[in-house]
């Protein structure tokens, strides 16, 4: 019997004891509660799953998990996690990061990951700023954005992150708010089980740099069409939408990438002298 | 309208609401433990210990029924949360009592209108009985946060002017 059959997990069982540091009113808080919610309803033990990120507000979520974390370099974190399930495919991963983590200086790696196609899940809070480093704009800003740090806009067009993976590749492409923890905790049920490179992109209100993304609780809704396993049709309904269509917008059929792992013929004691200064 | 068809399945959701609730008044608790704010940070351990309270004497009653384990996807909620569930998104550092007292005051009758609704449209009398309990319970707990912000006046429009605010001016 399988340690999920045997034991039912509860959502607490994956939150760790460490007190979040977020804003109050921050739209990570929800997605936290989102994430564990999706993992009792999986079942799938805490030390089964490794969760890993980058850096930024939205980063600090292996902290407040109980599960095994990494919290890694800025813009890095589908690299370190790619290589984790490669090694490891009995782990479930999940990376969790940020507009700025991840499409910004974890950019290249996006599309590397979504054509790569490991088997892992990659949840994307955007907030469409920087929230840690005090609200300079992101990738994914609106052009007219006004703000102390970028005065009348950006006046550059915004990425647009499922596109992009719908071209590069990504197995299965979603959209959900934070503010519908439930909602998002099903699609990420999903996600997860889905096979290959899933990526979830969770509007996460920031309160603090963003006060008007409040408003957004009153902006998002139900995407009025069915997921489709089709990667252009799909790219053309997302294009055309107004940015607050929620739902799974992408199933594909790929199969995942995972290389034979041959057996290691050096032991640790090996590797550590190779670093040795 | 949520549709529960036996008293296990309505003691399986009400334990849930409770057991949220306490979950989402620990973590505004966190919040404002962090945030230094140590007047909400009591209020709102007071309102977990009340719903904690509840939780463990729905949990006595559920020993005799038939209770399902349900997995979080399979409660049937009208909302995107459980009822009695605070919006994290409504919170703020400077918030004061009367601003948290508004957001217990919202959750109780969200899980009173749970109830109240489910007992008007149940047709078994043991499920009208048992719903009718939980509704004036929380009917209950409605008249205590009203009671208690009868202590604390709704505070001036400039509650929220920090000297030293997050973002910086233009
Ligand atoms: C190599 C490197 N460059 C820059 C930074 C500074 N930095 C920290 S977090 C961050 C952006 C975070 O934005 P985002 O990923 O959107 O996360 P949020 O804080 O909004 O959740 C930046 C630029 C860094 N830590 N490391
Ligand atoms: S700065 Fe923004 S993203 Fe960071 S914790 Fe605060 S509200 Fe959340």
């Amino acid at each position: 019997m399988s340690k999920a059959q045997a034991v039912a997990y509860k959502q607490g069982d994956y939150k760790s004891k460490v007190k979040p540091i977020w804003c109050p009113g921050c739209g990570d808080y929800h997605v936290l509660i989102s994430i564990t919610r999706a993992l009792a309803e999986i079942g799938v033990a805490p030390e089964d799953v490794a969760v890993i990120s980058g850096i930024g507000c939205s980063s600090r979520i292996p902290a407040y998990t109980n599960c095994y974390g990494f919290h890694g370099v800025h813009g890095r974190s589908l690299a370190l996690a790619a290589g984790l399930k490669v090694a490891r495919p009995d782990l479930t991963v999940l990376i969790t990061s940020g507009d700025g983590d991840g499409f910004s200086i974890g950019g290249n790696h996006f599309l590397h990951a979504c054509r790569r196609n490991v088997d892992m899940t990659y949840i994307v809070m955007d907030n469409r700023v920087y929230g840690m480093t005090k609200g300079q704009p992101s990738p994914t800003t609106e052009p007219d954005w006004d703000s102390a740090l970028s005065p009348g806009g950006t006046g550059l067009r915004p990425f647009h992150p499922l596109v992009i993976a719908l071209a590069s590749g990504a197995n299965f492409v979603a959209r959900t708010f934070s503010g519908d923890p439930n909602g998002t905790a099903r699609v990420l049920v999903e996600a997860i089980r889905h096979p290959g490179f899933s990526f979830v992109e969770i509007l996460s209100p920031c309160v603090t740099f963003r006060p008007d993304e409040k408003e957004w609780k009153n902006m998002v809704h139900t995407a009025p069409v069915e997921p489709t396993d089709d990667a252009a049709r799909a790219a053309r309904r997302i294009m055309t939408d107004d940015g607050f269509n929620l739902g799974v917008l992408y199933r594909g059929h790929r199969a995942p990438y995972q290389p034979e792992i041959g057996t290691a013929s050096v032991d640790v004691a090996d590797l550590e002298e190779a670093f040795l200064l | 309208m949520t549709n529960l068809t036996n008293i296990g399945d309505l003691l399986a959701h009400a334990y849930q609401i409770e057991i949220e609730a306490v979950e989402r008044y620990q973590m505004l608790a966190d919040q404002m433990e962090v945030h230094n704010n140590s007047e909400l940070e009591k209020l709102f351990r007071k309102l977990a210990y009340h719903e904690g309270q509840h939780a463990e004497e729905i949990r006595t009653q559920m020993t005799d029924a038939n209770v399902p384990e349900l997995k979080p996807g399979e409660f049937r909620w009208a909302g995107p949360d459980s009822p009695e569930a605070v919006d994290l998104g409504d919170i703020h550092y400077m918030m004061t009592p009367w601003h948290a007292l508004q957001l217990a005051l919202k959750a109780e009758q969200q899980a009173f209108a749970f109830f109240d609704e489910f007992r008007r449209s149940a047709s078994d009398p043991d499920i009208k009985r048992l719903a009718d309990e939980f509704a004036e319970e929380e009917e209950e707990h409605v008249a205590m946060v009203l009671k208690e912000l009868e202590k604390y006046p709704e505070p001036d429009d400039d509650w929220d002017d920090d000297p030293d605010p997050p973002v910086s001016p233009e």
